[in-house]
C-alpha cells in the first residue's frame, strides 16, 4: 500500500466517526424528517452532530446547513447569495476552490456582476484593491478562503470580514481545508457564512455544512420538503451527519498535538526540499496550514512528478484533485502571478497524523531518484 | 416494541451494502480521492464505476448515462431546472400528486416565469396519459411525472405516457424514487429522458442517488452545482466512494430481488388490507388494483387524525410523506384525490419492507382495529 501524502484531497475515515456511524448503519433507523420513534431518535443524532459541528467552527448549531459537502455548500453561499440580491457583485479571490471559483463564474450568465479578487505572490488578495473595489457600495458578497488547498496559505479572514462589513458587503469563507487544522471562530471574527466538508477532516465523504450567521439571507439551491429552515431540500443523511459530527468533535480534541506533528514532518520535507537546487517551495515566507507543502521541481511536469511519485509508492497530488483540466497549469499559482511553467511543476504533499518521520525521509529519496531520470522519461509519461 | 413500517420513507441498510461500505470505511481501507491521479485514486474510480454499472443495470441504462447526487431531491432538482436552463425555457406538465422534491421546483420555476400546468389524478390515484396529453401546450419543454406515488403507492402509467412524449418529442421525466426495486424498470423499452433514483429508499444508504440522463437522443442538463466537472461536468463535487459503492450493491440486491420482494410485499399486503377491511369507516387511498403492494394507506371516516396516530403509537407508521411531516398540513395527495381536508388529515401510510413479517402485521391490524373502535365510540 502506498504512502500518502495526499489529505488536503480526502482524509481516512477516522475510526471513532465510523463507530459513531455503524449503530445508524446497521440498525433500523428513521429518517430523520419522520415523527415515529426512529425518525426522532435519528433527528436527535443528527441535532448532536449539529452541536459539534458548531463547536468546532464557533458558531450556533442553528447556523449549521447540513449539505452533500463543500462543493455545495460553496455553491449554496454564492448563488444563494446572489439570487437574494440580484444586481449586486460577487467577488472572489484569484485564488479560490474550484467550487467557489465556478460557481461565481456561472453567476455571470444571469447578469449577476462577477470580479476577480487580485492575489500577489504571496498568496494574499490585494487589500487595496478590495477596499477601492468595495467602496462603490454595490457589492453583495466577497468570497475569500481560510486556507488554500494548494499552498495552504492563511488569508486573514478578520480583515475581509471588517472591510466586507464597512462596505455593506457580506463575507463567505471556504474553510473545507481549514476546519480541523486550525482554530476557527465564525462568530467572533464575524463571518456570514462558511464552508466545511467532512471529508477533509477523517469525517466521510459526501456531507459537509454551510454556516449561515442568523439574519443572513440565502436563496435556497435545492427545492423540495423545505428541510434545514428552508435552506436545503432532501433527506438528510443521518449517518454521515453522525459521523461528521464525530469527526469534528476528534478534530477539535487532537489539533494542537495534530498540528505539532504535521508541522514537524512538513518542515524536514521542506529542509530537504531546501538543500536540493532547482527546487521552489510556494509561499513559503507565509503563514500556512502546518501540513501543506506545494513545490516545484524546476524543468519537470507535476503531472508527470506525481505519477513517477505513484511508481516510487507514494501518493501525492499536482493540485487540486477538483480540476476540470487536465494538464493546465495550477489557477492557484498562475493566480498568484507565478510564471506558468513552474506553476506547471507544482506538486503537492499533504500530511496527515499517521505519516512518519521516516515517510518524508523515504520521499526525499525518491525525490532524488526521480529528479536523476532523464527529464525526457519523466514529461512524456 | 415499536414495529417499523414506515419503509417508504427510508429502508434500512443491506447487510450486503453495508459490508461493501465497511470495506471502504474501516481502519486501513483505502481511501483515496476517486478524481485523484494517484493508484490509489485510481482505485477508487474503479469502485465507483463498477457500482455506477450496477446502478445502470437496475433500469437498464449505460453506466455513462448515470449522474451520481446526493439523492432523489438534488436529483429531481437538476433534472427540473437543468432541463430548462439548458432548454431555454418553456411550458411544464406536471402533477398534483407528485414529491415535493418535483412541485417545490415546480412552484419556484412558476415564481420566475415558468408557465406550470398540474394534472389532477383520477380516484384511482393514478395520473392517465390521456389527462397528460391534454395538458400539453406546443411549446412544452418538459412532462414530468413520477412512476409510483409515494403516499399511495399508485402505479402511473409511465410508460405510455414516456411514449406520448416521445412521439411529440418532449423531453419526459421521471422520479422513480418509490419505484426501483419495487416494479421493473427498463429505460431501453420506455423512452423516458430523465429518470430520479435515491439509494435509501431501495436499501441502500442515505445521502446518495442518481440522475439518469439519456444519452441517444441524448437529455443534456445544465449543471446546477459548479465546481470541478464531475460527473462529465453535470454535477460537481468529491464523489462519496463508500455511499455510491454501498448504492451500487442495494441496486443490484434490488434487480436480483425485484420480483421476491414484490411477492412478499403482496403477501403481506393482502393480509393487511383482509385484516383492516371487517374496521367501521374504512376509507383505502388508491385503488390496490394499480397501487404497488408495499404501501397501503388508509383512513377512518368519524376518527381524529391525531388522537388516531396517538393511540397507534406502537407503529412506525407515516400519515403522509415523510417529506412534508414538518409542515402540520393535510395530505395533498389525498386532497387530490378527492378526500375531505378531515379524512386527509386522518390517513395512515404503512409501508412494508423486506424484513416485515406476518406477525408484524396482524399486530398492526390489531393495534388500528383496537385504536379505530375506541375512537369511534367517543365520536358517536
Amino acid at each position: 500500500m502506498p504512502v500518502y501524502f495526499d489529505h488536503n484531497a480526502t482524509t481516512p475515515l477516522h475510526p471513532e466517526a465510523l463507530e459513531a456511524m455503524q449503530p445508524h448503519l446497521t440498525r433500523p433507523f428513521g429518517n430523520p424528517a419522520s415523527v415515529h420513534r426512529f425518525g426522532r431518535a435519528a433527528h436527535a443524532a443528527v441535532q448532536r452532530a449539529r452541536d459539534e459541528v458548531a463547536a468546532l467552527l464557533g458558531c450556533r448549531a442553528t447556523e449549521v446547513v447540513f449539505t452533500s459537502g463543500g462543493t455545495e455548500s460553496d455553491n449554496l453561499a454564492v448563488k444563494g447569495v446572489a439570487a437574494a440580491q440580484p444586481g449586486r457583485a460577487v467577488l472572489y479571490g484569484a485564488t479560490e476552490h474550484p467550487a467557489v471559483l465556478e460557481a461565481a463564474e456561472a453567476l455571470r450568465a444571469t447578469g449577476t456582476p462577477v470580479e476577480v479578487i487580485p492575489v500577489g505572490t504571496d498568496g494574499h488578495p490585494d487589500w487595496q484593491w478590495l477596499e477601492a473595489r468595495l467602496v462603490h457600495g454595490d457589492v453583495a458578497l466577497v468570497c475569500l478562503m481560510a486556507a488554500n488547498n494548494e499552498t495552504g496559505v492563511v488569508q486573514d479572514i478578520a480583515r475581509a470580514a471588517r472591510l466586507a462589513h464597512a462596505h455593506d458587503a457580506l463575507l463567505h469563507v471556504d474553510a473545507v481545508q481549514a476546519a480541523g487544522k486550525m482554530p476557527l471562530d465564525f462568530a467572533g471574527v464575524d463571518i456570514d457564512l462558511l464552508a466545511v466538508s467532512a471529508h477533509k477532516l477523517f469525517g466521510p465523504r459526501g456531507v459537509g455544512a454551510l454556516i449561515v450567521r442568523a439574519g443572513v439571507t440565502v436563496q435556497p439551491l435545492h427545492h423540495g420538503g423545505g428541510h434545514e429552515d428552508n435552506l436545503r431540500s432532501g433527506t438528510l443523511n443521518a449517518p454521515g451527519i453522525v459521523g461528521f459530527g464525530a469527526a469534528c468533535r476528534l478534530a477539535q480534541q487532537g489539533m494542537a498535538e495534530r498540528d505539532a506533528h504535521c508541522r514537524a514532518l512538513r518542515d524536514r520535507l521542506e529542509a530537504g526540499l531546501g538543500a536540493m537546487d532547482n527546487v521552489t517551495i510556494f509561499a513559503r515566507e507565509q503563514e500556512r496550514l502546518a501540513n501543506t507543502c506545494q513545490f516545484a521541481l524546476h524543468g519537470f511536469d507535476g503531472e508527470a512528478m506525481v505519477m513517477a511519485f505513484d511508481r516510487e509508492g507514494f501518493a501525492v497530488s499536482s493540485g487540486s484533485a477538483c480540476h476540470s483540466e487536465h494538464g493546465a497549469p495550477s489557477h492557484v499559482l498562475m493566480g498568484m502571478g507565478i510564471e506558468h511553467d513552474l506553476a506547471k511543476a507544482a506538486v503537492r504533499v499533504s500530511v496527515g497524523p499517521d505519516n512518519t518521520e521516516a515517510d518524508i525521509d523515504n520521499l526525499l529519496a525518491a525525490l532524488s531518484r526521480i529528479r536523476e531520470t532523464p527529464m525526457a522519461a519523466v514529461a512524456a509519461v | 416494541m415499536t414495529i417499523y413500517l414506515d419503509h417508504a420513507a427510508t429502508t434500512p441498510l443491506a447487510s450486503e451494502a453495508w459490508a461493501v461500505m465497511r470495506a471502504h470505511l474501516a481502519p486501513g481501507a483505502e481511501h483515496a480521492n476517486a478524481a485523484s491521479d494517484h493508484a490509489p485514486g485510481a482505485r477508487a474510480a474503479e469502485a465507483v464505476a463498477a457500482a455506477r454499472a450496477q446502478v445502470a443495470a437496475l433500469i437498464g441504462a449505460r453506466p455513462d448515462e448515470i449522474v451520481f447526487t446526493s439523492g432523489a431531491t438534488e436529483a429531481d432538482n437538476l433534472a427540473l431546472k437543468g432541463s430548462l436552463d439548458y432548454l431555454g425555457g418553456g411550458h411544464v406538465v406536471t402533477t398534483r400528486i407528485e414529491h415535493k422534491a418535483v412541485l417545490d421546483v415546480a412552484q419556484h420555476l412558476e415564481t420566475l416565469g415558468t408557465p406550470v400546468t398540474r394534472v389532477a389524478p383520477g380516484a384511482d390515484g393514478r395520473v392517465t396519459a390521456e389527462a397528460v396529453a391534454a395538458a400539453m401546450r406546443p411549446d412544452t419543454a418538459l412532462v414530468s411525472v413520477m412512476w409510483v406515488n409515494n403516499e399511495t403507492g399508485a402505479v402511473n402509467p409511465v410508460p405510455e405516457i414516456a411514449r406520448l412524449c416521445a412521439e411529440r418529442a418532449v423531453r419526459f421525466h421521471t422520479d422513480a424514487a418509490q419505484a426501483a426495486g419495487r416494479v421493473p424498470i427498463d429505460v431501453g423499452a420506455v423512452p423516458v429522458s430523465l429518470l430520479s433514483l435515491s439509494a435509501h429508499k431501495c436499501y441502500g444508504p442515505q445521502g446518495i442517488g442518481a440522475l439518469y440522463v439519456r444519452r441517444r437522443p441524448r437529455a443534456r442538463v445544465t449543471p446546477q452545482q459548479h465546481g470541478g466537472g464531475h460527473e462529465q461536468g453535470m454535477r460537481s463535487g468529491t464523489l462519496p466512494t463508500h455511499q455510491i459503492a454501498g448504492f451500487g450493491a442495494a441496486a443490484a440486491l434490488a434487480a436480483a430481488r425485484v420480483d421476491a420482494d414484490a411477492a412478499h410485499a403482496r403477501a403481506l399486503a393482502d393480509r393487511l388490507r383482509a385484516g383492516l377491511a371487517p374496521l367501521p369507516g374504512l376509507l383505502v387511498n388508491g385503488d390496490p388494483a394499480v397501487c404497488v403492494p408495499h404501501i397501503v394507506n388508509i383512513g377512518f371516516d368519524r376518527v381524529h387524525g391525531e388522537a388516531l396516530r396517538a393511540a397507534t403509537a406502537e407503529l412506525a407508521v407515516a400519515s403522509g410523506s415523510a417529506c412534508s411531516a414538518a409542515a402540520a398540513e393535510s395530505s395533498y395527495v389525498l386532497r387530490a384525490l378527492g378526500r375531505d381536508d378531515r379524512q386527509a388529515g386522518a390517513a395512515l401510510r404503512i409501508s412494508t419492507g423486506r424484513d416485515t413479517t406476518l406477525a408484524q402485521i396482524d399486530r398492526a391490524v390489531a393495534v388500528i382495529g383496537e385504536a379505530v373502535t375506541r375512537l369511534r365510540a367517543i365520536a358517536a
